[in-house]
């Protein structure tokens, strides 16, 4: 309901501002498609630690829940974006250092999600998976540090700890999108995290059962053994 | 003289394709969490 809301806030009630015109509404869908694309990566990141570190059963399956809904947040806020770019920088991509490297984030989603079945159907190591969930975080600060130390078209960031460049018209339903929407990914998230402990749940008793119904060979012929 | 660019379309256009990717992604990790407790559960009756 509140990303909802904040859709049609953005919609059809902020205003249009003064350099950017009208598609400052996109702003309210790309802003929280942009840092819950990075979020879901540092997600995976510390799940990856905690299999790594305290080898949590739940650590796989939270990591693997988070990757799809990370890499359709990210997909959602290059999309936005491109869109955005075209009326406003009259482009709709440019290779510089912000939507670059969070091209390469989807990438390493799409790497992760890939790793991760294969691991599954094939029984790999989880471990694997969590080295590159950990090794990929290191793109997560080249992100949002990439307007600051490369020339860019993208703007710098507007909203820094404890300060925000935007005013409360934009600021406030910018907030409500971007609790709404992690509201969305978390349900998101804890729905993968059921189907994939409902699968585990399945194949451990499917595998039980096969050892059930195996006949007992004995080692040696019974009339040698008695 | 330089017409002004119509932003409207490209703003139904980035609403449009974000608000339908989450819905997509919402139904179908809906669907699949339901298919795999309903599987698991004729697992377990069997």
């Amino acid at each position: 309901m509140l990303a909802g809301g904040a859709v049609v806030w953005g919609l059809f009630f902020a205003p249009a501002e003064a350099l950017q015109g009208e598609s400052v509404r996109i702003v309210f869908i790309h802003v929280p498609s942009a840092w819950l694309g990075m979020g879901g990566w540092a997600g995976i990141a510390i799940a990856s630690a905690m299999l790594l570190i305290w080898k949590h059963p739940l650590a796989a399956i939270a990591a693997r829940a988070i990757a799809m809904p990370g890499m359709v947040f990210c997909a959602i806020c290059l999309a936005t974006g491109s869109i955005w770019g075209r009326p406003t920088w009259g482009t709709w991509w440019e290779w510089d250092g912000r939507l670059t490297s969070m091209l390469v984030l989807l990438f390493l989603y799409a790497g992760y999600i890939a790793l991760t079945q294969t691991n599954a159907r094939s029984g790999g190591s989880e471990k694997i998976a969590a080295i590159f969930g950990l090794v990929g975080a290191i793109n997560i600060p080249i992100i949002n540090r990439s307007v600051v130390w490369w020339n860019s078209l993208h703007q710098p960031p507007s909203i820094t700890a404890g300060k925000s460049a935007m005013t409360a018209e934009y600021l406030i339903p910018l907030l409500v999108a971007v609790i709404g929407f992690s509201l969305l990914f978390g349900a998101v998230v804890l729905m993968r995290m059921r189907t994939l402990i409902a699968e585990q749940q399945i194949e451990a008793r499917l595998r039980r059962r096969a050892l059930d119904d195996q006949p007992v060979i004995p080692s040696r012929p019974l009339a040698e053994s008695v | 003289m330089r017409e002004s660019l119509d932003h409207w379309p490209y703003i139904l256009g980035a609403y449009g394709v974000g608000v339908s990717a989450l819905i997509v992604l919402v139904v179908l990790s809906w669907l699949a969490m339901k298919r795999a407790e309903k599987r698991r559960d004729e697992v377990k009756r069997r």
